[in-house]
């Protein structure tokens, strides 16, 4: 589709000084990165206006009817659940809370790992062995049982334990990452200049070592964002999430209590899951697309430019 | 030898965090454990004295009474020893080394089996398909696994059963470890049921687990074929075979070996949800079940093994390292 273009893909100096410009373009340029991207705009879109996917709903797309476990038909397109509920309806309107989910928690966990990360290559010496240590540590503990102990103690189902617990747990492989890209960054030129010109140290770090390291930072998001929709849905269908709230694992926890599968009503049990693994790909496929980005020797080998 | 006794150290250090959380995070949260004990009692109709409550409680680590110094050093004493209580939980009064002995060897073997299976063929496959870049393979493998690698286990477990267990002919049994109506023995029958009742579980970690190490593994043996030494061997006229695995191949898996380490979590939160999608009567099951009975005493303990298994896992990988790569060796 570029093939052309492609040979002028910047070279990795060019690409730091100008992050901006230079990763948009080669965004475009990426045919995972517009599947993934596309994908996401239309969970985003069914996040904010779940509304027009569902215009013959008025009021709780929740609401009981009069026909429990229907087969998908036109009237109910995904059937309808034990309780007489649309799936369909339930569906488009449990796209916000998890969308939610996964961006708050992916942030939280990405500044957390920047915070960590940065400043334990920035300090170096014990500040660095310290907070290294406690990254090893994290990356190694089990966290999906972590998890699970911690929302059972916590009280089960409230929304800001399970994404607070989320971020706690899902920082630490992006820390390294930051930590070893920041070590790599901490002898160069123009840091070493505004050294000499007698800036902060939260200066530097804040305008010249983070811009540098934006694509990782998305990368990492992207990555963290990921783990929140599998961790919090996985949470949510064991029934650790709160029962009455409108997303897709508390839909699956649903169609598994209430035997979805058993009754014959696949749509019911499945179509939450692909929502959740649709997310999650459009996640990972951004994801993919960014390593490629940031690092050339991965990307796709295109023939077609020996052509012209 | 200082990179080794660093490992060890570490070892040491990560148990002693996780046996930490352990203690603190029932005493942190909100509620006191002998309410949540007492409410679950009377729910289940059973009357428990307060001396009752206040043994089992003192089997779990928990004593009002008590300096929490004095508890944390007695807890952890306990914990090292194996004494690791008795479980409150559906099986009252039975020793949690005794359910837990019950349900390890199931999840060993599938899980066990499952990843390793997993890692093998994906460090192979992700081999081949760097080696050969650009080609038939290599076209197809990255989108088709990043797709895998993001799918929730729970939801190829529904799959596999809708597609295999349901209908009017399924074809495998989507529930429990065998056949109930067999007694468990060495018969042909038996070890027969044993893995009908097994693909459909292991079929979902190998599928959900093959992606993340075909992807890795590929992208390390793209960045290796780029080094000065593939390269010489190229042209020193080494067959290709030769050049893929024991010169490309090699190196590109030490980090695909320390990421098999520190991704065995995720393995296990898959354990957890497949066992229960699949009511399999392992480890993962019984967390759950734990966790739904508020069974303190058994979450400790599945917790901290689990943990333990997984920091074994990072240090044999850790050692293996040590043995493959020289540098690791000197570095010291």
């Amino acid at each position: 589709m570029s093939a052309i273009v492609a040979g002028t893909a910047a070279p990795a100096p060019s690409a730091t000084r100008r992050p901006r410009g230079g990763l948009l373009r080669a965004i475009l340029r990426n045919r995972k990165a517009m599947v993934g991207a596309a994908l996401l705009l239309l969970f985003i879109l069914l996040a904010a206006f779940p509304h027009l996917f569902v215009p013959w709903l008025h009021g709780d797309p929740r609401a009981i009817g009069d026909v429990p476990l229907a087969k998908p038909s036109g009237e109910h397109w995904l059937g309808t659940t034990g309780l007489g509920q649309d799936v369909y309806a339930e569906l488009i309107y449990s796209t916000r809370e998890s969308l939610v989910i996964a961006v708050v928690a992916g942030l939280g966990a990405t500044i957390l790992s920047v915070i960590i990360g940065v400043s334990a290559a920035y300090l170096g010496g014990f500040a660095d062995d310290g907070l290294s240590m406690l990254t090893d540590i994290f990356l190694v503990l089990p966290t999906f049982p972590l998890i699970i102990v911690l929302a059972t103690y916590a009280g089960k189902g409230n929304l800001t334990v399970i994404i607070i617990v989320l971020i706690l747990t899902g920082w630490s492989y992006g820390a390294r990452q930051m930590r070893a890209q920041a070590l790599s960054l901490r002898n160069r030129d123009f840091l070493e200049s505004a050294r000499v010109r007698g800036e902060r140290s939260s200066y530097i770090i804040v305008v010249e070592v983070l811009p540098t390291m934006i694509s990782l930072i998305v990368a990492n998001f992207l990555g963290a964002a990921l783990y929140s929709v599998l961790t919090a849905a996985g949470l949510q269908f064991l029934g650790l999430g709160d029962p009455n709230s409108l997303s897709w694992g508390t839909m699956l926890y649903w169609a598994q209590n209430q035997g979805a599968l058993v009754n014959g009503l696949p749509a019911w049990a499945l179509s939450p899951g692909l929502a959740v693994a649709l997310l999650g790909v459009s996640f990972a496929l951004l994801n993919y697309a960014f390593d490629e980005i940031s690092n050339p020797a991965l990307r796709p080998v295109r023939r077609r430019r020996a052509k012209s | 030898m200082r990179y080794l006794i660093r490992r060890l150290g570490f070892f040491v250090l990560t148990l002693w965090a996780a046996m930490t959380l352990n203690f603190f995070i029932p005493r942190m949260m909100p509620g006191s454990p002998e309410e949540a004990l007492r409410q679950r009692f009377s729910k289940g109709g059973s009357v428990v004295s307060p001396e009752q409550l206040r043994t089992v409680l003192a089997e779990f680590g928990f004593d009002p009474g008590k300096n929490l110094l004095l508890q944390y050093v007695e807890y952890l004493r306990s914990m090292v020893t194996g004494h690791w209580g008795v479980s409150i939980g559906s099986s009252l009064g039975v020793p949690v080394t005794t359910l837990i002995g019950d349900a390890l060897p199931w999840t060993l073997g599938l899980v066990g089996i499952s990843t390793v299976l997993a890692f093998i063929l994906g460090t192979l496959i992700g081999t081949v398909a760097g080696w050969r870049r650009g080609g038939l393979i290599d076209g197809i493998v990255p989108p088709v696994f990043i797709v895998t690698s993001a799918l929730p286990y729970f939801w190829v477990a529904l799959l596999l059963i809708s597609l295999f267990a349901i209908g009017n002919n399924p074809v495998l049994p989507n529930d429990f470890n065998y056949d109930q109506s067999l007694t468990p023995g060495f018969t042909g029958e038996f070890v027969w049921s044993v893995i009908k009742h097994g693909i459909l579980p292991a079929s979902t970690i190998l599928i959900t687990a093959v992606g993340g190490w075909i992807l890795t593994m590929r992208n390390n043996m793209v960045t290796t074929l780029a080094e000065d030494y593939v390269r010489m061997a190229r042209a020193k006229g080494i067959p290709g075979r030769k050049i893929m695995f024991g010169y490309a191949g090699r190196n590109a898996f030490l980090p695909n070996l320390s990421g098999f380490a520190m991704s065995l979590g995720f393995v296990i939160s898959g354990t957890i949800l497949v066992e229960y999608v699949f009511n399999y009567p392992g480890l993962g099951y019984m967390f759950y079940n734990a966790t739904v009975s508020t069974d303190y005493p058994l979450l400790q303990a599945l917790f901290l093994l689990v943990t333990l298994a997984v920091l074994i896992c990072v240090l044999l990988c850790d050692f293996a390292v040590f043995l493959l790569d020289p540098r690791a060796r000197t570095k010291g």
